[in-house]
């Protein structure tokens, strides 16, 4: 026990630190001294903007996205046991995107604050579509609920390949939604979609324990005294608050919700207790360090933080795969 | 379930994924047939039978022997080899949602692809022919490099599915996220091309295509068939497997590495269409009532989606074409929607 609660405040100390370089670093460095200066006591020097207009709504963006992407990661693989499930597979993610395609396709909209509220009302209704699927006649099950969710991606993925084929500006704008990134974001969208992140990580911390004896099988999880069908319905509502909502600000950022899970569970072993604060951290310490590290190696420009994720995280998640002993759903 | 006996070799013959095999092979004829047939100059059936028995005109002789029929066991042959080498992953992997783009194949065959479109169109880096033959050939690398790459750093002291299925996903979103990259750093035509490339489409696809597959699928699936009780008893854990003689490392290394080869293969041929791998097994799985991914019924669901998919893409929207995996998502999506509606039993695998 005091293993894990030694892990788990070394991992918010990280993520601090992480996001204490994540203000100080970037096309103009800025050297710590000054940005304790700028958030303590502003003087409207140039430093001070950078700080308090771009970096720190970047930052706090940063830390809102990998929070609820890394929960909606663990909830997902909870409830469908599979490990090969991230949160895009109920659907959120290819729902939003079809929804910002038809949108820019029959709207005209190219405005990221026009896109928010389309990506949410589409995240939404897929979700909700793959859950009354993956429903049947006898309740969610974790295999028809994964399966749902594949089927449904796939069908919106595949009417957004025929529109964006269609037309060309809709390919021009929604090829760089794709890629996924949080530069650039006023905070005011932030403040749009915080309201749903946090119902949706209350409504994550209710689901812990149930999700503790859904591992257990739907059966023994019965038994003891669950409604599962209870659980699962808030679990699919908070994977769709928190993943919608990322989706919605930053585009579809694929990599994170499914990997963070694995590296959590390998620090912590399988009690969702613990696992979705790590989940949480971790989310927000990688999402941070992958912004950063796009922010440095392409020198003036930036890479996008979803092309940076796969290329940093990858390599060290296939290196914790190899080393750790597994800890299978 | 009858039983038979050849010779040295009996068996139990299951009349239900027989008689999908069969009425998916008719189906899978009257489809390719149909393919022939229509399209911009529609050629009567009777045509189309003269022609193939060596008669006809010489524009019918053209427009079937050289354009329309290579196209269709293009897709016959794509949609089986995809499906076959679906089958073969989720048994292997024991997971519904395996397929060959989560191990690393498809999207390896991706970035290989769409970095010979992007470098060889606007900057200029690989031009002309090169291009033209680059881009199966670096698919085809790609895929096979990736394919053994997750399969390289999967082992250690032998291969087990849970591991192989997240090494899959490290090296899978590698190569997809540097896929996405190239489409941003490339012109808005080059992007076009890429998006036609990695939805996976079977136009101007010749003989040149056709034979590849064709021989892929001859040579790997007799081989893949010999394993079917090997991945019978994969379905069990890994102990049950092994109490049931079967050399897990083994066995799992031979028919992945088949699965890999026909999967790459397919992708070189027609790009990765989409949902085809994941989509068929599971179809032939409810029609077919068994356990386990049954491999000839997933070969034929998976060339009958193919084939279906690429008729509607021709012709359902006037003179523009769609590319094949476009549709097969919408049509093949819905189907196994239905299905999973549609069944009482809690399905496995």
């Amino acid at each position: 026990m005091a293993l894990r609660t030694t892990r788990l405040l070394l991992l918010v100390g990280l993520l601090i630190l992480v996001s204490l370089a994540s203000v100080a670093i970037g096309a103009k460095p800025i050297p710590l001294g000054d940005v304790w200066h700028a958030l303590t006591a502003p003087t409207g020097l140039e430093n001070d903007l950078v700080v308090r207009e771009l970096r720190v709504p970047r930052t706090l963006l940063g830390v809102a996205v990998g929070i609820a992407l890394g929960l909606g990661g663990a909830l997902m693989q909870g409830h469908t046991r599979n490990p090969l499930a991230d949160p895009g597979i109920l659907g959120v993610t290819q729902g939003a995107a079809f929804a910002v395609v038809l949108s820019i396709y029959t709207l005209g909209v190219t405005s990221l604050y026009g896109y928010v509220w389309f990506a949410f009302a589409g995240a939404l209704v897929a979700s909700v579509v793959v859950f009354l699927l993956g429903s049947g006649r006898s309740g969610p099950t974790p295999v028809t609920l994964a399966l749902a969710g594949a089927a449904v991606s796939a069908l919106m993925h595949g009417l957004v390949s025929a529109l964006v084929l269609l037309d060309r500006q809709s390919l021009d704008a929604f090829r760089f939604w794709q890629v996924g990134g949080i530069a650039g974001r006023d905070v005011a969208v932030l403040w749009q979609v915080l309201p749903f992140l946090v119902v949706g990580l209350v409504l994550a911390a209710v689901n812990a324990v149930g999700l503790n004896a859904l591992a257990l099988g739907d059966d023994v999880a019965r038994s003891l005294g669950q409604r599962v069908a209870w659980t699962r319905v808030v679990g699919v509502v908070a994977i769709t608050l928190l993943v919608g909502g990322a989706v919605a600000v930053c585009g579809p950022i694929g990599f994170l919700g499914l990997v963070v899970p694995h590296a959590a569970r390998a620090l912590t072993g399988p009690d969702y207790r613990w696992l979705l604060p790590f989940s949480a951290v971790i989310g927000a310490i990688v999402l941070l360090v992958a912004d950063i590290v796009g922010r440095v190696v392409a020198r003036p420009g930036e890479l996008e933080v979803g092309v940076v994720m796969a290329l940093v995280g990858a390599p060290f998640f296939v290196a914790l795969v190899r080393r750790r002993k597994l800890v299978k759903l | 379930m009858t039983g038979f006996r050849l010779g040295p070799v009996s068996g139990a013959l299951r009349w239900r994924p027989f008689a999908v095999v069969v009425v998916g092979l008719g189906l899978l004829v009257l489809a390719a047939a149909v393919s022939v047939a229509r399209g911009d100059f529609p050629i009567p059936l009777a045509q189309v039978f003269d022609v193939l028995t060596g008669g006809g005109q010489r524009g019918q002789r053209f427009i079937v022997l050289d354009l329309r029929l290579p196209r269709a066991l293009t897709g016959v042959f794509v949609g089986a080899a995809l499906g076959v080498a679906g089958a073969v992953f989720q048994s292997i992997a024991r997971n519904p949602l395996a397929s060959p783009d989560i191990l690393g194949v498809t999207w390896g065959a991706g970035a290989g692809a769409v970095g010979v479109i992007t470098f060889g169109g606007s900057l200029g880096v690989v031009g002309g022919t090169m291009a033209e033959v680059g881009v199966p050939l670096a698919s085809l690398a790609g895929g096979l490099l990736a394919g053994l790459l997750v399969y390289g750093l999967a082992w250690r002291r032998g291969i087990e599915g849970f591991r192989l299925v997240l090494v899959g996903i490290g090296v899978s979103a590698v190569a997809s996220n540097f896929t996405h990259y190239l489409l941003t750093v490339g012109d808005v035509t080059d992007a076009s091309r890429v998006m036609v490339w990695i939805t996976g489409s079977l136009n101007g696809r010749g003989w040149e295509h056709v034979v590849p597959v064709g021989a892929a699928l001859a040579l790997l699936i007799p081989a893949i068939l010999v394993g079917t009780r090997l991945l019978g008893a994969l379905q069990f854990d890994d102990d049950t497997a092994r109490g049931l003689g079967v050399r897990l490392n083994g066995a799992r290394s031979v028919m992945l590495l088949l699965g890999v080869v026909l999967a790459a293969v397919a992708t070189a041929a027609a790009g990765p269409v989409a949902f085809v791998a994941l989509a068929s097994p599971q179809i032939a799985l409810r029609l077919a009532g068994t356990a386990t991914p049954p491999l000839l019924g997933s070969a034929v669901v998976g060339g009958l989606l193919v084939v279906v998919s690429d008729l509607v893409a021709r012709l359902a929207f006037g003179g523009f074409e769609l590319p094949v995996g476009v549709v097969t998502a919408v049509l093949g999506a819905p189907y196994l929607m239905y299905l999973l509606v549609r069944s009482r039993r809690e399905a496995r695998v």
